[in-house]
């Protein structure tokens, strides 16, 4: 695909970037730096800013304050053209009355390449997309994963520095949106270019993502890798969004370092317990994992100090693993358990915390106090 | 238990009762249909027979009683050894395409800038053009006849062009506008980063894409231009030189005193050309005119 050393650094450098709309701010002081092929996702709620940003780089929207740098080069006042960057749309946005070869040649076209190098890359990234046999069709005439993936093509025949894509996988049903999923990585291993990828799901962040921006209300809420978003949230909103289903938040009152609820007694360990400390005799939220809770005598977490009590409400048998929805004290918690426990609606039941996998937020800041 | 034979017939007595219920059902809708259609086509078929009954039938019974009469085709015959005929309908070609062409190039060109193109005072100016499609026509006649007059164009096709175009173009941009804002703005966004300037977009993805939309305003100008004889009276005047068909027709009566059932085959003679550019594009017409609503 890439005829030597094309793009030399890729780079992606974000400062200080607004993004106002008269007196609404959408995006607020985003400062980031995307490392040369890397895969960074931007996650978020609808309506967090993630395509607002997603589209400043692309030179779509005006950034307000702040520079945007790719590569070498200060891009704030350059025309998308010259920014050297390629853009995946949710909605494909292929351009109907062409087909599939012309989709992908339009851009090399405008562009003056010769024809003989047009060819030759558009049958390449057909190769590699295998939509080799559809290139004499219109795009009418495709189904969506085939037309996402012309959208694909068209990007990848640019051999840009940075590949923006905008929730592409979002129109697609859920088998060949996982398909799609894989794929994209395999090419983003393959082509070895930059690539930020605006999505709501957080499945999809943590699988593709080399490192997530988790944002909320058009602030960055926290820049990490997958697992360390899991392992170590720095704020309760970051630990509701990333994991699925959502981490249980319970409101406990710390008494003689220990967290207390009606139907609950668990005591924190190591750095947690530390960090609670100033916390004694108050409130705060305790936040544990649906698979970090067992049912008493079902789970390898062994028992201690660790042990709520609750009714169960909801049982959701998926299979491998059933999620129980148990009212501890009148706050709902869930719990993943194994799929071949049989627990009814109305059971009393012992649940077990595994202690070194508690999180812990200050009520009014719900910032995470620390843990190791 | 039932056969398996009986349940086969009785499926199929089932399809073919549901089959006539739906023929029986769907009767009055065309019964309707059928009036509507025959009431609308009335006018239009005593135009028809009286253009072949001889002036002193038509003088004398209403065109419903033809049968009874006798045929002629010399309405026809007298239509088409008038002198000014093919000349007359060579203006009417002269005056229309070039309005249409000149009125779907300038519209086209400015709702493409209204709906994609930022600049001050888009919406104002948006706004007054659309107000514009209330002016009468009758109220701007003297001032612009009085502007062509001191321009010296009185009388020929520029002066007809300009005026038709400028009637035709608040309707043709509004028009346009509303197609053109339906398009997918990922779509022209994926032509900017792709490198495409404004032209270019618009060139080679907006009026590629609009096809039915540019269609079927085309014709509503054509058709409208064609039919017109108020402003190209005006404008043009009676002069056979310049004068299109619309003017000569008209003229037929006073030329003849009496002869008005020339006009019935003349006016027969000058549908020929929109029929023939409405039946060419009739597929884009009824698209077009679903474009802005329901898009396929």
């Amino acid at each position: 695909m890439r005829d030597g050393a094309v793009n030399t650094m890729s780079e992606v450098i974000l400062k200080g970037v607004y993004k106002r709309y008269g007196k609404t701010v959408a995006v607020t002081d985003f400062n980031l730096h995307i490392e040369d092929k890397e895969f960074m996702v931007f996650v978020g709620p609808s309506g967090c800013g993630k395509s607002t940003t997603l589209r400043m780089i692309a030179g779509l929207e005006e950034i307000s304050d702040g520079t945007l740098q790719i590569g070498e080069k200060i891009c704030n006042d350059l025309p998308p053209k010259d920014r050297d960057i390629a853009m995946v749309f949710q909605n494909y946005a292929l351009y109907p009355h062409m087909n599939v070869y012309e989709n992908m040649a339009f851009g090399l076209r405008l562009r003056k390449t010769p024809k003989d190098l047009i060819d030759k890359k558009v049958r390449e990234a057909a190769g590699i997309l295998q939509i080799e046999h559809l290139l004499g069709r219109k795009p009418k005439e495709l189904s969506g994963g085939q037309r996402q993936r012309v959208a694909l093509g068209r990007a990848i025949v640019r051999e840009p520095k940075v590949f923006l894509m905008d929730e592409p996988l979002s129109n697609l049903d859920a088998k060949l949106r996982v398909e799609m999923r894989s794929q994209i990585g395999k090419l983003h291993r393959r082509l070895g270019t930059t690539i930020i990828y605006v999505t709501h799901d957080q499945v999809e962040a943590m699988t593709m993502g080399t490192r997530i921006v988790v944002m909320k209300d058009g602030f960055i809420q926290q820049c990490d890798t997958p697992l360390n978003l899991y392992d170590f949230p720095k704020n309760k909103f970051v630990a509701g969004f990333i994991g699925s289903p959502s981490m249980n938040f319970l409101t406990v009152s710390v008494q003689n370092g220990m967290l207390n609820a009606q139907g609950l007694k668990v005591s924190p360990e190591g750095t947690l317990a530390q960090s609670l400390r100033p916390y004694e005799g108050k409130q705060v939220w305790m936040g544990i994992r649906p698979e970090h809770v067992g049912l008493k005598g079902f789970t390898n977490i062994p028992v201690g100090e660790n042990i709520m009590e609750g009714e169960v409400e909801v049982v959701e048998p998926l299979g491998a693993q059933t999620d129980i929805l148990v009212s501890v004290g009148g706050q709902i918690l869930t719990a993943k358990v194994d799929g071949h426990v049989m627990v009814n609606a109305g059971d009393m039941v012992q649940l077990v915390v595994d202690r070194s996998k508690l999180h812990a937020f200050d009520l009014q800041s719900e910032n995470a106090l620390g843990r190791s | 238990m039932t056969s398996p034979r009986i349940i086969v017939r009785q499926a199929e007595k089932a399809k073919n009762n549901a089959k006539t219920r739906a023929v029986l059902s769907s009767i009055p809708l065309h019964v309707v249909l059928l009036v509507i259609a025959s009431l609308w086509f009335i006018p239009a078929l005593g135009l028809l027979v009286s253009s072949f009954r001889p002036p002193d039938a038509i003088a004398n019974s209403g065109w419903w009683t033809a049968l009874s009469g006798s045929f002629t085709l010399e309405n026809y015959q007298n239509v088409l050894q008038h002198n000014d005929l093919g000349q007359a309908f060579l203006n009417s070609v002269l005056v229309t395409v070039p309005t249409t062409i000149m009125t779907l190039l300038i519209a086209s060109i400015t709702a493409f800038a209204f709906a994609w193109m930022k600049f001050a005072g888009r919406d104002l100016m948006f706004y007054i053009i659309v107000g514009l499609l209330v002016v009468p026509i009758q109220m701007t006649m003297v001032p612009v006849l009085k502007m062509f007059t001191s321009l010296g164009i009185t009388g020929t096709f520029p002066a007809i062009w300009l005026a038709h175009t400028g009637y035709g173009l608040p309707f043709a941009i509004y028009l346009l506008r509303a197609f053109f804002s339906e398009l997918l703005k990922e779509m022209l966004e994926s032509a900017e980063i792709d490198g495409a300037s404004p032209l270019v977009i618009f060139l080679r993805l907006v009026l590629p894409t609009s096809v039915s939309a540019l269609a079927s305003l085309g014709i509503f100008q054509f058709l409208w231009v064609w039919n017109d004889l108020l402003i190209a009276l005006i404008y043009l005047g009676g002069q056979p030189s310049v004068a299109p068909l619309t003017v000569m027709v008209s003229n037929l009566v006073n030329q003849y005193g009496q002869g008005w059932q020339l006009l019935t085959a003349a006016a027969f003679l000058s549908m020929i050309l929109p029929l023939m550019v409405f039946f060419s594009l009739q597929r884009y017409f009824v698209r077009g005119i679903l474009a802005g609503s329901v898009k396929g």
